[in-house]
């Protein structure tokens, strides 16, 4: 009885106008997932229920039966909406430094972290100054107490 | 005190200020990848009872022209109806109607209760001809030139404050064939 009250976690299931070929129709869910919904903004094609969303999920199958490639299946709303409709950006100049950013953050940060490890790490390379007599003195008195302390 | 102690507050600064500018930015107003190219080739149907359709033809007249994406269904819609009205007494430029995705006998009604203030009225029955202008949120306004290349997208209803800044004056100076300075 409780079993009824558990919210599946329900893989989201366009039903709508499912390609008779499964290769085809995997493409087009394929494509579908990587294309924004331009209404809900964070979500896919795929996974939105907004009425645009299912014009365009339309128009990707419409181009994979036509035998377009993933790229012009792709390109053909690009053309439309802009680089924005993709979910994963395009690798070119615009988009260097949102791809390569993460990477030069940790080769910087890792430079940081090394140069402050070399400069402990020769800090403590170099043996402390030998005591003067006035403060060997002062040591073996303090130890002396120390014993006699006990 | 040392220079380096300045790094992490120099950091938070520019980290401050760069997301500071991001919170005034709208995310609903995307880019549109159409501004500077012609409209996409397409042709409609008129609106039930109404005699002129529209076509990419109509739009590349050498007149500038403008184009409002509506639907009967849409709220904002009617919220800049009046607008688009006051638009057309302005006279600068023929206004074109793209119906999107509408049942045929209620745009009617809309229009005949509210006024037509279209010159020609295309019929998108299923959204196909909307996508190719790239479409995604009804209500849009295009500004054509007379080639018919898309100059300015409005994405949402028109503000007096479009109109001001931003429509009228790029249709005037559309019209006296200089170049213009309005920002899109």
């Amino acid at each position: 009885m409780l079993f009824l009250f558990v919210a599946l976690p329900a893989a989201a299931q366009h039903l709508e106008d499912r390609l008779a070929d499964p290769a085809q129709e995997a493409r087009a869910r394929e494509l579908s997932r990587e294309l924004r919904c331009l209404v809900c903004q964070n979500q896919s094609i795929e996974d939105s229920n907004a009425p645009l969303a299912r014009d365009l999920r339309h128009i990707v199958r419409e181009r994979v039966v036509a035998g377009d490639s993933d790229k012009a299946v792709l390109d053909y709303l690009v053309q439309r909406y802009g680089e924005w409709v993709l979910l994963k950006p395009r690798f070119n100049a615009r988009t260097l430094l949102l791809w390569l950013g993460p990477a030069l953050l940790l080769i910087l940060g890792g430079g940081i972290v090394f140069m402050l490890y070399r400069r402990q790490a020769r800090a403590q390379g170099t043996p402390p100054a030998a005591l003067n007599v006035d403060e060997q003195r002062r040591l073996d008195a303090l130890l002396r107490d120390d014993e006699a302390g006990k | 005190m040392r220079l380096t102690y300045l790094v992490p507050l120099a950091l938070f600064v520019v980290i401050g200020i760069g997301l500071a500018i991001g919170l005034t930015l709208n995310p609903r107003e995307i880019p549109s990848a159409l501004i500077g190219k012609p409209v996409p080739e397409f042709s409609l149907p008129p609106v039930q009872g109404r005699d002129h359709g529209l076509s990419t033809a109509d739009l590349k007249t050498g007149q500038p022209s403008v184009v409002n994406v509506f639907a009967s269904w849409c709220v904002p819609c009617r919220v800049e109806h009046p607008l688009i009205m006051a638009l057309k007494r302005d006279n600068l430029a023929p206004i074109h109607g793209l119906n999107y995705k509408d049942d045929p006998a209620d745009v009617v009604k809309w229009l005949n209760q509210l006024g037509d203030p279209f010159t020609r009225t295309g019929a998108d029955r299923n959204g196909r001809v909307g996508i190719d202008w790239g479409v995604y949120g009804v209500p849009e306004t295009f500004v054509v030139d007379g080639n018919g290349q898309i100059v300015c997208k409005h994405v949402g209803p028109l503000m007096q404050h479009d109109l001001d800044t931003k429509i009228r004056p790029l249709l005037q100076d559309l019209a006296a064939g200089r170049a213009s300075k309005v920002k899109c």
